[in-house]
């Protein structure tokens, strides 16, 4: 059976080791995680989880179940609207020539975040098939190196 | 009220009733042990070794239904402690085990007997807690017997450092609880049930499968009834012995690798299976693709996650079985005919007839079975039955008659050797007027023999009846059948004088090679009040049959064994 992608927004209480109970029950039960991010959410004890994962869908449905289970998980939004970002930063050194950039950088919504004496770092905030593809069109730049954010979500 | 962090333990124990705590003390839970010698609200009974408090605990909580208590310090203690746990969550059996731990402010320094105690439990509990603050302790302590009691029971641990077992702060246990993320569902959707008993009358060959759910549920009257007013026949998981009671006409026994060949058919046979609490477990269910090929499935339990996990259900019902099942009540007393699965009934009723489940008893030498049915005989309502695991459990399984929840107590999931004695403690402690009998192997019974100091010490007169066949005799059964007879090591040839082990505890032993013998020591061993040990000297190479072959399919299991 293919892996379908799939987007889980789960709001947890934030207290000590909620994390490694998650990561753990991943691991544990042997699913994927893509990426996966956290941080609290603003004026209340919970925090959110943004896990970008993949299965059949009955893995899929054990995934959503399992997290529920966990005593700490306040919720989990798996279906319906999300928009999803993912941010992902690139550093090209200064000796390259940079013809057509500023059109890329346009193109995706992009800045130049930073920059020194011998590099400058460009930021992308974009879906992640976006990301994907401007990661391909910005390597002919030669980037020394590339971080990537792992996808943030809400739902609508 | 102010208290010290160890006062409070005591006094949460009180406030949730504790009667009874099995423990083993060291340096880090050292406090709580002084605040355990200054009162008298429950018991405390040292056992010889941490995993036999959890198991005892267990073997509590397994008799009652109540939560389990247990302590343990910190370190070797805890991770003691783990098979204890692992085996109380395989089997959904609630438990709350506080352990010790090293001050907060050597956590992480690899301090002597530091260990991540509530790194390594996570996995094999329902829930755990570190506590940092003695001023969280009593909501700790009270979401910890209420988490482990509600929804699908489980094990909790509560690690707590040293300084916070000394630590004064302000302390009021809560009178009621308030999770904000933890609810569980108890009353079923009536729309699901409206569908699942359409489906039920709709049938032809419907099979109550039943698991161990229906136990923790206390749904057994429940469960009984309904199986009555529909007429439908039901089977019974390892777990789920003593539901129906064996005397009734509808079980037609327990399903699955050592299950029966009726129960086992009937499964492979039906067009529907209403599930009441299992969760189709591999050494159920055998091959995933051929079972209950022909069956709509009706899946009722407390925990949706088991819904849906091994196969996919058409009527999913999550709630309470107790609960759900009254629901379903009126509504099959007025939609359903019992007598029209009359012709289902007879079926199975023949391949009862044709394949029972048997054995070839003999003159010359004891027969595990054979032993078991005895004990049957002449205790059969009045005996609780603990087993460690191996052949002796699964006939156990098979052959004591059992009539009601909560007399077989058995580690099904994790499959714990060691289990059966301290268990049988647990129970004997929370049911003092009943006989408790541990049937047990001669590997097993190994496993926490020094518990036999602590059924001495506090005279708790369990009887042990090893079924000594001088083999780890599960693993010799498979190396016989499946690696061509290579008995590697599982020979139990060399083996301590049982008797003289005992008796050097202060128990009393019996050698037993007759059945003459048999009745002779069971009947001694029931007069003498103190724990015993039967060693039955029995058929080495008796095979627990029918069998399943892993990964093989229910109706085609190896009814004989030939050369
Ligand atoms: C702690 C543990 N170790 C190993 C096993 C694997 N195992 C399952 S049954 C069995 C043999 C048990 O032998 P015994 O207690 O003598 O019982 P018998 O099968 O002979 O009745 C073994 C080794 C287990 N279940 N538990």
């Amino acid at each position: 059976m293919d892996a379908i992608r799939r987007v889980l927004s789960v709001i947890v209480l934030n207290e000590d080791g909620v994390l490694s109970r998650i990561s753990g029950l991943f691991a544990g039960r042997g699913y994927n995680i893509d990426s996966l991010t956290v941080a609290p959410i603003p004026k209340t004890n919970l925090s959110r989880l943004t896990i970008v994962t993949s299965g059949s869908t009955a893995v899929l449905e054990q995934i959503v179940k399992q997290l529920h289970k966990l005593i700490p998980t306040y919720k989990v939004i798996e279906s319906g609207e999300f928009v999803e970002k993912e941010l992902a930063l690139v550093k090209i050194p200064l000796s390259e020539d940079f013809n057509g950039l500023d059109a890329m950088l346009k193109a995706y919504n992009g800045t130049i975040a930073s920059s020194s004496e011998e590099s400058i770092v460009l930021m992308v905030a974009d879906d992640y098939n976006r990301i994907d593809s401007f990661l391909k069109a910005v390597k002919k730049y030669n980037p020394t190196d590339i971080v990537r954010s792992g996808s943030v979500a809400m739902d609508l | 009220m102010e208290l010290s962090g160890s006062q409070m333990v005591i006094e949460a124990l009180r406030k949730e009733n504790v009667s009874v705590v099995f423990g083993y003390p060291g340096g880090a839970i050292m406090n709580v042990y002084d605040e355990v010698y200054k009162q008298n609200h429950f018991k405390h009974i040292l056992t010889r070794h941490e995993q036999a408090a959890i198991h005892a605990a267990d073997g509590y909580a397994r008799a009652t239904g109540e939560v389990g208590v247990a302590f343990v310090t910190s370190g070797p203690g805890f991770t003691n402690a783990v098979t204890g746990l692992a085996t109380a969550y395989m089997d959904s059996i609630p438990l709350v085990v506080i352990s010790g731990q090293v001050p907060i402010s050597m956590i992480g320094t690899d301090a002597f007997q530091e260990i991540d105690a509530v790194g390594i439990s996570r996995p094999c509990v329902k829930h755990n807690y570190l506590v940092k603050d003695a001023k969280d302790l009593s909501r700790i302590l009270k979401e910890a017997f209420y988490i482990a009691r509600s929804g699908r029971p489980g094990p909790v641990h509560v690690d707590i450092p040293k300084d916070v077992t000394a630590q004064i702060a302000h302390f009021s246990y809560p009178s009621e609880i308030k999770m904000q993320t933890y609810k569980p569902t108890y009353k079923g959707n009536p729309r699901q049930i409206k569908k699942a008993i359409e489906a039920i009358a709709a049938a032809k060959r419907p099979v109550l499968y039943i698991g161990g759910g229906a136990i923790n549920s206390n749904a057994a009257e429940e469960v009984r009834e309904f199986a009555k007013i529909c007429g439908i026949p039901a089977v019974e998981t390892l777990m789920a012995r003593g539901v129906m009671g064996d005397a009734n006409p509808l079980l037609l026994g327990m399903l699955g690798m050592h299950g029966c060949y009726c129960a086992n058919m009937a499964m492979s046979e039906a067009d529907l299976m209403i599930a009441f609490g299992p969760r189709f477990d591999d050494r159920v269910t055998g091959k995933l693709s051929e079972f209950a090929k022909h069956a709509k499935i009706i899946h009722v339990d407390i925990d949706p996650s088991s819904i849906g996990k091994i196969v996919p259900i058409d009527y999913p019902i999550v709630g309470d079985l107790k609960n759900v099942v009254e629901a379903m009540i009126p509504l099959a007393k007025e939609q359903i005919q019992a007598d029209k699965y009359k012709p289902w009934r007879e079926l199975l009723k023949r391949y009862n007839e044709i394949h029972p489940l048997r054995y070839e008893d003999s003159n010359d030498v004891i027969k595990p079975q054979w032993a078991i049915e005895r004990v049957g005989e002449l205790l059969g309502d009045k005996a609780v039955i603990c087993t460690d695991v191996g052949q002796h459990q699964m006939w156990a399984a098979q052959f004591y008659p059992f009539s009601y929840p909560r007399q077989w107590l058995s580690s099904g999931g994790l499959g714990t050797m060691g289990y059966g004695l301290p268990a049988a403690m647990g129970a004997k402690v929370a049911l003092p007027n009943k006989t408790v009998i541990n049937f047990t192997g001669d590997g097993s019974i190994l496993m926490n023999i020094q518990e036999l100091m602590t059924a001495v010490e506090n005279k708790i007169a369990v009887i042990n009846i090893i079924l000594n066949n001088q083999f780890l005799g599960m693993v010799r059964q498979w190396q016989t059948f499946f690696y061509n007879k290579r008995y590697s090591s599982t020979d139990l040839s060399v083996q301590p004088d049982f008797v003289k082990l005992v008796e050097s505890f202060g128990g009393r032993g019996f050698r037993v090679k007759t059945k003459a013998e048999f009745d002779q020591a069971l009947n001694d061993a029931m007069q003498s009040g103190c724990v015993c040990m039967i060693d039955v000297q029995v058929d080495r190479f008796e095979n627990v049959l029918p069998m399943v072959p892993a990964g093989g399919t229910l109706y085609n299991m190896m009814l004989e064994y030939k050369e």
